[in-house]
């Protein structure tokens, strides 16, 4: 399996390969050659996820393989390594980022095609790639950390990539402060994680070796162990990359970025890391701290319902498929938290990785679907489109089946996972399964909301008429398409499960048909809405005016935000700060600086180079001294 | 001979040495200041033969010193004034005021 | 009148080098003042004639008034400028300064002087033998100056170089 090393290795030279000659190279081969080094990873993703597969289990049960080099040496207890870990969950995430990284890069050729920094657009989507594939392989935690910061820091320059734009530089700089503050929670955890167990590596850490957390078994913090504060400290953090509530702020305003960006990594990789982290760590949640797991499905299914609301009003198609995200997301978190660990009880975690799966294969394919719209009528506004269904068939029809997909009805692939997270809610509280219910039905709503307000409705005038994507644009389409067709019915449990083992899906029907009618009344209604032009739903807007506005405000998290952040941080504490550092530091340097200026400059003319002035000077100054010795 | 003091000699000193500190500060002329240099060191010279004489009479440290200083003064002028006449070849003057140079 | 020859001699060598003095450094014309010099020279010479200290005169008067004066004039001659010698107007504020320093310093050597006292001098010890000047310049004992007389001629050869080096032609 060594050869997995030069899945993450490729992007990375690729990277080195564009960002250094780059400029040399015309944008179109920077871009083959961007994507040919990806179509290599790909493949290689794929190679090892069947040998993997075919030949790793060991008595029922898939067995991880990893190498591991030293990489800092601190102490003896003490070092960082660095190394790859391949186990089902890794090796699901290899083929899914490396696939949709693939279709991203085929699709910017033509989206892309014209634009400024062509080739920096491609060493950053190769720089994210390789940072995302070397989270997903980490062998300990730390090594996550690195990764973790570089995914940061490529969403940061992808999201401001037009960086002329005032808006995308805001956005940037809010996506990457407001991950960054949840990256301290996820530091702190890592460290009070591995003081009290005395390893980074997420082997020991899951063995479900109780000994581990001996030392820290005694010690409490406020009233709960502090494995529990260090895990939900780490939740933190992947609360933040996963944009859940209230940390969600960023993701809406992160759909600045070129669209395909939006795809790879605000839609189907990034946004999933803090999924893939409590995942990575979730025997230790199960084994150590149950509790933050409820908090984990309480935060995960706010953020749904919170989200799914939201993106019912917006009209920007991107900010509603940005909302979208989050509350898939959210369903994730809500199938992690719900879930056990051995056996039957580990349908939740299956379930969300599932789910992940096809969520990144829908949702890229969403996105690049209003990728093709927005090039063809140059607008995100709902407004500007409508009756799109004649001029872009193959966007249609790809855009149709995720959104099916999405909306969980059967045979295509969001149904299949969806269902299991909520039959996993439903079983662990009823209360909690009715929620995500609910959900799933306004996902259904909106979805085809923004379905019919595109490509049927009143039609919009153009300018001159839309016309389909090229051809590289409609292959990734027409490919994730294809993958969402058939997903769903892949026996996934034979695959990832929380336990390694297999586990085997059998569908709750009646769940899964609860679900599936939900799904269909709002479909129906939104059909009754939106298909032909109504005055319904203004009137609806009209008389929930409250409500309306309230949600197309996003419920005023971001006003609350800058509150916050301007009126009481800013005013409160860092003006005054400032105003310390600016008048008191700086005015005693400054107040010296000046003081020796004025001295020298009044000493200056003492060196006149006249050497009578001199003479007279010192004349006077032994006569001055004469004086003081002989009369004082 | 016994009212000639050695005060009488020193005032006569003192008022020569002062003449050539005044010249030093206010002449312009390079030569000028130079020559008032002799003046300063001229009584400087009679000051050491006067204590010598009067206060050391068996001894010849201050006569020593005099006669050396006479040579030393003699250098001094000589080397003086070859770069004043190397500067008056650059220039074309020895006003002291031109000579800023130095100074930065 | 109870003035002996001596003191006759010294207030009119006193007279002369006070008035010569002053003319020196005051007169506008550079080869006057070098004239005033050479009689400030020759009186200075006197005293020391009046000191008993032969030798010392005679050398004052060869290397002084023969051949530094004669250096001044040829240097003088060499530099002149019939404008600049006229040319030289004093600024006042200089001429105030360069008097308050030479009157307060005098003024205060003088108060010095006069509240000092040397306990009892006298002129006395006769003429010093120029055999005994020639022993202490040649010997090595102490109070002998056989360093320092090599060092001086050292630094005249020096300064018969740097002189020549300076003044060349390039």
């Amino acid at each position: 399996m060594e050869y997995t090393f030069i899945i993450v290795l490729l992007p990375f030279l690729s990277f080195l390969f564009l960002g250094l000659a780059g400029k040399k190279l015309a944008p179109r081969v920077a871009g083959y050659v961007g994507t040919a080094v990806l179509a290599i990873s790909a493949a290689l993703s794929y190679l090892a996820a069947w040998q993997y597969f075919t030949t790793a289990k060991v008595g029922g049960v898939f067995k991880p393989w990893s190498m591991d080099f030293r990489w800092l040496n601190f102490t003896k207890d003490l070092h960082i390594d660095l190394g790859m870990l391949i186990d089902p969950i890794a090796v699901m995430m290899l083929v899914v980022i490396t696939t949709v990284s693939l279709m991203v890069h085929l699709y910017s050729i033509g989206y892309m095609h014209g634009e400024r920094g062509f080739q920096r657009y491609y060493a950053f989507l190769s720089l994210f790639t390789f940072s995302m594939l070397g989270l997903v392989v980490a062998t300990n935690i730390f090594q996550m950390y690195i990764f973790w910061e570089l995914v940061g820091v490529s969403s940061y320059l992808l999201i401001g990539f037009y960086y002329t734009k005032p808006e995308a530089v805001a956005a940037s700089k809010k996506a990457f402060i407001v991950t960054r503050f949840a990256d301290l929670g996820f530091l702190v955890g890592i460290l009070l994680l591995s003081f009290y167990t005395g390893t980074f590596s997420f082997e020991r850490l899951t063995s479900g070796d109780a000994s581990l957390f001996n030392e820290a078994g005694g010690v409490t913090f406020m009233g709960c162990s502090v494995i529990g504060w260090a895990l939900a400290l780490i939740f933190i953090g992947g609360a933040g990359k996963s944009a859940m509530f209230p940390l969600h702020v960023w993701l809406p305003d992160a759909m600045e970025g070129p669209t395909p960006v939006s795809a790879l990594i605000h839609a189907a990789t990034m946004v999933v890391a803090g999924v893939y982290l409590v995942a990575r760590l979730f025997p230790v949640y199960y084994l150590e701290a149950p509790d933050v797991l409820v908090l984990i499905a309480i935060v995960g299914a706010v953020t749904s319902l919170y989200a799914a609301v939201v993106a019912c009003v917006q009209t920007d198609i991107k900010r509603v498929l940005a909302f979208s995200t989050i509350s898939q997301i959210g369903f994730m978190m809500v199938g992690l938290g719900v879930s056990g660990l051995e056996g039957h009880e580990g349908l939740g975690y299956m379930a969300s990785m599932f789910h992940l799966f096809t969520h990144a294969m829908f949702k890229a394919l969403l996105f690049l679907g209003a990728g093709a719209i927005i090039h063809a009528v140059h607008s995100n506004e709902m407004g500007h489109m409508g009756g799109l269904r004649k001029y872009l068939p193959v966007t249609r029809f790809t855009f149709l089946i995720a959104c099916l997909a999405i909306a969980g009805i059967p045979p295509f692939s969001g149904f299949f996972s969806k269902d299991e997270i909520l039959a996993a809610t439903f079983h662990f509280s009823p209360l909690l399964g009715a929620v995500m219910s609910f959900t799933a039905g306004l996902t259904a709503f909106y979805m085809f909301r923004l379905y019919y307000r595109i490509f049927w409705n009143k039609e919009t005038r153009h300018d001159h008429a839309p016309h389909e994507a090229p051809r590289s644009m409609t292959i990734p389409l027409v490919f994730l398409a294809f993958v969402t067709l058939v997903a769903g019915p892949i026996p996934f449990g034979k695959f990832v499960t929380s336990d390694r083992a297999e586990y085997l899906i059998h569908l709750d029907w009646t769940v899964a048909g609860a679900s599936v009618a939900i799904a269909l009344v709002a479909i129906a209604l939104a059909t009754l809405l939106y298909r032909k032009e109504s005055a319904i739903p203004d009137r609806l807007a009209t008389s929930f005016k409250g409500l309306y506005t309230a949600a197309y405000k996003r419920f005023y998290l971001d006003e609350l935000y800058l509150f916050v952040t301007k009126k009481i941080i800013f005013n409160g504490i860092s003006r005054p700060i400032a105003w310390f550092d600016r008048h008191v530091v700086d005015g005693t340097m400054n107040g010296f600086a000046t003081l020796s200026q004025r001295v020298s400059c009044a000493i200056r003319g003492f060196q006149s180079g006249q050497v009578q002035q001199y003479v007279m000077v010192i004349l006077l100054g032994t006569l001055f001294i004469t004086v003081l010795v002989l009369f004082i | 001979m016994e009212k000639l003091h050695l005060e009488y000699y020193l005032v006569v000193s003192i008022i020569m040495f002062f003449a050539g500190i005044y010249g030093f500060i206010t002449r312009r002329n390079l030569l000028a200041i130079l020559i008032s240099i002799e003046l300063i060191l001229n009584s400087v010279d009679i000051n050491f033969a006067l204590f010598n004489r009067f206060l050391f009479p068996g001894q010849l440290e201050g006569f020593f010193f005099t006669l050396f200083a006479i040579g030393v003064s003699a250098c001094e002028t000589a080397v003086a004034i070859a770069i004043i006449i190397n500067i008056y070849r650059n220039i074309r003057n020895i006003q002291v005021k031109n000579l800023e140079q130095l100074k930065d | 009148m109870d003035i002996s020859i001596q003191e006759t001699v010294f207030f009119l060598l006193a007279t002369v080098i006070v008035l010569f003095s002053i003319l020196t450094v005051t007169t506008k014309r550079i080869l006057r003042s070098a004239t005033y010099l050479l009689f400030v020279l020759f009186a200075t010479a006197g005293i020391y004639f009046q000191l008993e200290y032969s030798f010392l005169g005679a050398v004052q008067l060869t290397i002084y008034a023969g051949g530094i004066i004669i250096l001044y004039v040829f240097s003088i001659l060499l530099t002149n400028q019939q404008a600049d010698e006229r040319l030289e107007k004093l600024k006042n504020s200089k001429v105030a300064a360069g008097i308050v320093a030479a009157v307060a310093g005098a003024g205060l050597s003088l108060f010095l002087l006069l509240t000092h006292s040397f306990g009892p001098s006298r002129l006395a010890g006769g003429e010093v033998p120029v055999k005994a000047v020639g022993t202490a310049l040649m010997g090595t004992e102490k109070y002998q100056y056989l360093l320092p007389f090599e060092v001086i001629s050292i630094l005249l050869l020096a300064c018969i170089i740097g002189g020549i080096m300076i003044a060349r032609k390039r």
